[in-house]
Formats: structure tokens, C-alpha cells, sequence
């Protein structure tokens, strides 16, 4: 095992091409190829969260037992539960999504890929979008497709259902890339979890009240349109702002 | 071809520590630099800043004459970083950790280059053994697999002998002597002794 | 002006000039309070609908001013810190933020007071409390972000990115919540948003919100000046203000 890499250098330190290996180290000029880059890391991230279904799963058990309690702490009544339903339902599936927020670099900092994904010559901003878009896929589009099953738990009012389905997928994304930044901040903190949702929460109302407010709105028959615009307003201005936040608080935390 | 990284005046400071002041280094093609320094000295600290992933520090670098912030793109091309952590995710196999390596500089590459490289550290035969069933030495060598997988003519390396047997450090050993003959650069820290080598020049520390 | 900035960045200069600002803004705090607290509380006449407690205004409105000024403020000064890496913007903005959080405070708790007589309740989820709210736990947020970091410098820059994303968000948080209080609120009764306010009402509340201002000031530069001294308390010209001034000590102690 070990006598292959001997070999290997062998060859080329003694071997008859020795001239033409020492002319073949060279400066290169910067190539390009962002996509190449920013693929292959959806795909990386894609494969190991898929590869550890648990972490996958958790948030979703997570956002269907913090539902589960509220009948029970509450009253069972389907009239009460009516009310509270879609306030319940934003609010449980925020905090799913800021569970699994922790991680999100965690394990790069740790195994040391984060100072390599640093040290690439391609723009931070893209690479570290492309973690944020997987998590997002994972975890936000997830939830928001549970949901509507949660709300039949909750006696949400027919007619709301894909208003919540819709309004938590555009919502959670920019839960995933404000969320992005507090867990670059604290990646390299040991323990950065509850710091994490300190930080993070109250950036997170804007997206809870239009969110919830979208959700209800469809109860009381009111137009939507609006909540929902101002969430793909909250979303595209997340777009443009979070990852250069992002790619900032990574390059801090490296520095430990 | 020759590449140059200068620094001018460097110091670093932790905690109201000065770990060095006024360092001037001129690391040019053919070099083996090591430093060298007690524990804490600050040898991890100077090669984080000289592959500029640091930018607590004070005084100027230099990459082929152009100042860092501009030449920033050019001097991350063609550097070769490896750290105290190998960067090998443990849920990859080694086939697929190089194959993200090799994308990350915006090469496709291809399956064959991948198997070569991994035979070339030897780990044939494990290429789709997820890497966190390796050992610590193999998981490096899945890194080492990187230099020739993606050739740069700079390669920083902390520590790279960590946890390799004593076979793969006389090789590793060779494979820098390689580099530098060919023109590259190294610049490495290590607890091992290096044989001596015209081409090594010694930065002591602390 | 950049050379202007450079010297307004050396620690030492920063000290010596604001030696000499700090008197006049504490002499304009004690100044305008005294006025403002004097005027407000004694001469204006009382209010037709809330009778005297409306007086509370005269520290309610100048501390939530200065609550949202002083994040602002934390938020350039990190800006400047990250862009220019001028130490002592960050020093300054180390001291502003448990000074933003005080003022929060201040300006939750007289909201609360207020809401005794004006609702019968300590707490009404108003719309001005609720940012008011917010804003607290952005600043907690700053604060416990600045004290988790071992290294100084990686606290500084983490402080000053999450108070400008925090700067950034302010307003749409504010915009946000005011959108949602009159959905479910809908035309109750606000503790500030008055009918016009007569001068010999609004005129003493112009003189408190200067007069925090000034006070905030000064107890910037009063705190930025122990910042300097305790962060560079190994640098030279420390060293020597300290023996200059045990030297005149002994001095006076001779005499």
C-alpha cells in the first residue's frame, strides 16, 4: 500500500523523463468554470444529507411534534384550534428550520472544507448560496409540503391549504439565507447553537408576519397577492444582500 | 515561468500577544521553506496569513509583484492549501471528495485522473469506501492525493506528516523535493525532520 | 478630509480631542435636561385627554430616538471598522451597544408606565412597544455575538457585520410590524401618534431629545476614552500618560 506512493514519486524523481516532469509545474492563469464549482457543491451537500437521512427527517418529526403539544397544552377544541392554526403552523415550522440552521457549515468547519471551500479561486458569495439553496431544499420545501398535512391536525380552514404550502416554501428560503448568516457567524464558536437563535429570530419577523398573514388572509377570503408579493420582496431582497453577509461572516469565523 | 511571494513588515498579534514582528520573507520557485518554532509560536498563524485566509495582521504581501488585494485571484489559482484538518468529508468517498476538489477550481476532470491520484498516495482499492471508515493516515493521503491531482505551483502545508507512516513520509519527503526541483514552492510546517536539501531554507520562529 | 480621517482613527488623537470635547457636551446634557425636565414636567400645560401623565413623553420619545440613533451609529461605526479598519470606530461601537440596550430599556419601560393610565395594563403589543421590543433583542443579540469570540478582532468584525444586517433590517422590521398592528388593532388608541401638539408642549421635548443626544455623546467619548486606555494599555503613549500622571501626582503629594 504504502509502496505505490513510493513508486509513484520514485518514477518521477529517477525515471528517464525527469526534465520533461520538472518542466511541468507552471503558473496557470485563473480558468473560470463558477458552474463547474457551484454543481459539484449542490451535489456534494445533496449527497451527504441524503446519504444521513436523520438529519433530513429531524425537522420534519421536530415540526410535527411541536404541533402535536399544542392541542394538548391548549384544548383539542377543532374552533379554538381554527384560530390559532396558521399563527401555530409558521411559528413550529420557523423553529424547524432554525434547528437544523446549526449545521449548516458545522461539519465544513470542522473537517476543515470550510478553509478549502475559502481558498477556492471562485467567488464565496456563489458557493456559499448553493449550501444555502440545499438546505433550503432539504429542509424549507420539506416543511412546507408537510404542512398542509398538519393543518388538517389543527382544523385549518379549507381553502388555506396550498396558501400555506405556498407562502412557507417562498418564506423558508429566506429563513435558510437570513439563518445562513447567524450560522456563519457562530460556526466557529463551540457552543453556537442557542447564540444562533438569538441572533437570528428577530430577523425573522418581517417573513413570520406576511408568512402567517398570507395564511390567514386566505381564511378570511382577503387577497393574498399582496402577502404574497411582499414575501418574494423579503425573498429577492435575502437574495441579493444575505450571501455577501454570508461569505463576510465565513471568512470571520475562519479566523477563529 | 518563476512565481514570488513577498511579505514586508509582517506581524501578527493575539490577545495582546506580538506571536512576530517585522518579518520579511521572499519565497521564490525551487524553494522548500519550512518553519519552524515551538508550539504556539505562531507557525500556523503565518502560513493562514501568507495563503491569505487571515487578515488580522499588519504589513504587505506580495504575489509576483503585484500587491495581494489584486493579484488575489491569480496567487488563489494556483495555490495549494492543505490544513491541520484534511478537508476530506467522512460521508464522501475518496473518488467523490477529489472530484469536489477538482471541481472547486472549476475543472471537471475525470474518473481516471481520480484513480491515479489515489493510487499514486495508495489507497487503490478503497476508492469507494465511504472516508470516514479510513484511518486518520489514509483520510490524509486522500488529500496528499490532491497534489498531483490538481497541480499548483504553490503548495502550503501544515503539518502534512501528521498521522502518515514512515513510508509515506520518505515518499512525501521526495514528492516536495519533486516540486521544488520542477520549480514550484513549497512552504510547510512540521515536527518531522526534513533531510537536508540544498533547496531548503529553514524561518525560525518564536 | 482623509488625512482628516486617518488621525481621527489613531487612538492617541482620538484621546487627546475628545479631552477636550467631552466638558461641552456634558455641560450641553446637564444644560438641556434640566430645561427640558424643568419645562416639561412643571410648566407645560397638562394634556385634555391624558391629563398629566402625558409628561412621560418628555423621557418615552427621546429614548426611543436615541435607541434606533444609537444603532444606527453602532452600524456605521462597524462599516467604518470593516472598510477602514479604524480601530477606534469599533471601540466606539463596543461602547454603544449596551448603551443602545439601556435606552431600549428605558423606552420599554416608560412605555409600560405609560400603559398604566393610558390602557390599565403594563403591556399593550402597540405597535411602537413591539419594535421597541425588537430592537432590544437585536441589540442582546450584538452583545452576546461580541462576548462569545476569544479573539478580539474576529468579535469586532462578527459585532460589526451583524449590526449592519441588523441595521439593514430594521426598517423593514419596523414597516413590518406597523402593517401588522393595524390589521389586528385597528384604529386604537396610540400613546404618541397626537393630534398636533401646541408649542408650549412640543418645544420642551425638542429640548430633552438634545439633551439626551448630548448626554449620549458624552458618554460615548467618556467610555471610548477607558476603551482605548484598556486596549492599549501596552502601547507607549499609554505607558507614559500613566507615569505622567503618577509623576504629578508624587508631585502634588511633595508640595
Amino acid at each position: 500500500m504504502h509502496s505505490s506512493l513510493h513508486d509513484a514519486s520514485q518514477s518521477s524523481l529517477h525515471g528517464s523523463d525527469t526534465t520533461q516532469q520538472v518542466s511541468a509545474v507552471l503558473l496557470r492563469e485563473h480558468k473560470g468554470g463558477l458552474m463547474t464549482a457551484v454543481k459539484a457543491t449542490l451535489e456534494r451537500d445533496l449527497t451527504l444529507l441524503l446519504r444521513r437521512r436523520g438529519e433530513v427527517l429531524n425537522p420534519l418529526v421536530f415540526f410535527a411534534l411541536v404541533i402535536t403539544l399544542f392541542p394538548i397544552a391548549i384544548s383539542p377544541d377543532p374552533e379554538l384550534l381554527a384560530v390559532i392554526a396558521p399563527g401555530l403552523l409558521w411559528v413550529a415550522a420557523l423553529l424547524a428550520a432554525l434547528l437544523s440552521l446549526d449545521s449548516l457549515f458545522r461539519s465544513d468547519y470542522d473537517d476543515g472544507s470550510l478553509e478549502q471551500l475559502l481558498l477556492a479561486p471562485q467567488p464565496l458569495v456563489a458557493l456559499s448560496l448553493a449550501k444555502v439553496a440545499v438546505h433550503w431544499l432539504l429542509t424549507g420545501l420539506p416543511l412546507a409540503l408537510m404542512a398542509p398535512m398538519l393543518g388538517i391536525m389543527l382544523a385549518l380552514p379549507a381553502g388555506s391549504y396550498a396558501i400555506l404550502a405556498l407562502s412557507l416554501a417562498l418564506g423558508t428560503a429566506s429563513l435558510s439565507l437570513i439563518g445562513a448568516i447567524g450560522a456563519a457567524l457562530t460556526v466557529g464558536l463551540a457552543r453556537g447553537g442557542v447564540l444562533l437563535s438569538l441572533l437570528v429570530l428577530p430577523l425573522y419577523i418581517p417573513v413570520l408576519i406576511f408568512g402567517a398573514g398570507a395564511v390567514q388572509a386566505a381564511i378570511f377570503g382577503d387577497g393574498v397577492s399582496a402577502h404574497l408579493a411582499i414575501l418574494g420582496a423579503l425573498l429577492a431582497a435575502s437574495l441579493m444582500l444575505a450571501p455577501w453577509a454570508i461569505a463576510a461572516s465565513l471568512r470571520i469565523s475562519i479566523n477563529g | 515561468m518563476s512565481l514570488c511571494l513577498q511579505a514586508r513588515q509582517l506581524a501578527c498579534e493575539r490577545d495582546d500577544r506580538w506571536l512576530f514582528q517585522g518579518l520579511d520573507l521572499d519565497i521564490r520557485s525551487g524553494e522548500i521553506v519550512r518553519i519552524e518554532g515551538p508550539n504556539g509560536s505562531g507557525k500556523t498563524s503565518l502560513l493562514k496569513i501568507l495563503s491569505g485566509q487571515l487578515s488580522d495582521y499588519q504589513g504587505e504581501l506580495f504575489w509576483n509583484g503585484a500587491a495581494m488585494n489584486e493579484a488575489r485571484e491569480h496567487f488563489l489559482a494556483n495555490l495549494l492549501y492543505l490544513g491541520h484538518a484534511p478537508g476530506i468529508k467522512s460521508g464522501l468517498s475518496p473518488l467523490e471528495n477529489l472530484a469536489w476538489y477538482q471541481a472547486l477550481s472549476g475543472e471537471s476532470g475525470n474518473e481516471e485522473q481520480r484513480l491515479d491520484a489515489l493510487e499514486g498516495v495508495g489507497l487503490a482499492g478503497f476508492e469507494d469506501v465511504p472516508a470516514g471508515q479510513l484511518s486518520a493516515g489514509q483520510q490524509r493521503r486522500v488529500a496528499l492525493a490532491r497534489l498531483t491531482l490538481t497541480p499548483r505551483a504553490l503548495w502550503v502545508l501544515d503539518e502534512p506528516f501528521t498521522a502518515i507512516d514512515r513510508y509515506g513520509v520518505a515518499d512525501l519527503e521526495k514528492q516536495l523535493v519533486a516540486h521544488a526541483q520542477a520549480g514550484g514552492c513549497v512552504l510547510v510546517t512540521t515536527h518531522h525532520e526534513l533531510t537536508a536539501s540544498p533547496l531548503l531554507r529553514r524561518i525560525s520562529l518564536g | 478630509m482623509w488625512a482628516f480621517i486617518h488621525k481621527l482613527g489613531s487612538p492617541k488623537w482620538f484621546y487627546a480631542i475628545s479631552a477636550k470635547l467631552q466638558p461641552w457636551f456634558w455641560a450641553a446634557a446637564v444644560l438641556l435636561l434640566v430645561t427640558g425636565s424643568l419645562w416639561g414636567l412643571a410648566f407645560a400645560p397638562a394634556d385634555y385627554q391624558q391629563g398629566n401623565s402625558f409628561r412621560i413623553i418628555y423621557v418615552h420619545v427621546p429614548a426611543a430616538f436615541l435607541a434606533q440613533s444609537i444603532f444606527i451609529a453602532m452600524a456605521v461605526s462597524g462599516l467604518v471598522f470593516m472598510v477602514w479598519k479604524i480601530k477606534v470606530a469599533d471601540m466606539a461601537a463596543a461602547v454603544m451597544a449596551p448603551l443602545g440596550a439601556a435606552m431600549t430599556f428605558v423606552a420599554l419601560f416608560s412605555g409600560a408606565v405609560w400603559g398604566v393610565p393610558t390602557w390599565g395594563t403594563w403591556w399593550m403589543w402597540d405597535a411602537r412597544l413591539t419594535s421597541m421590543l425588537i430592537l432590544l433583542f437585536l441589540y442582546l443579540g450584538v452583545i452576546a455575538l461580541r462576548g462569545a469570540f476569544t479573539s478580539r478582532d474576529s468579535a469586532s468584525r462578527a459585532a460589526s457585520v451583524l449590526a449592519m444586517v441588523g441595521v439593514i433590517n430594521i426598517p423593514i422590521i419596523k414597516y413590518s410590524v406597523d402593517w401588522w398592528y393595524t390589521l389586528h388593532q385597528p384604529a386604537s388608541f396610540t400613546l404618541t401618534s397626537r393630534p398636533t401638539m401646541p408649542t408650549e408642549m412640543w418645544l420642551p421635548l425638542v429640548i430633552m431629545v438634545l439633551g439626551f443626544y448630548s448626554f449620549f455623546i458624552a458618554l460615548t467619548l467618556m467610555r471610548t476614552r477607558s476603551e482605548i486606555l484598556r486596549r492599549e494599555a501596552n502601547k507607549r503613549w499609554v505607558q507614559d500618560l500613566v507615569k505622567g500622571q503618577v509623576v504629578n501626582a508624587q508631585a502634588e503629594e511633595a508640595r
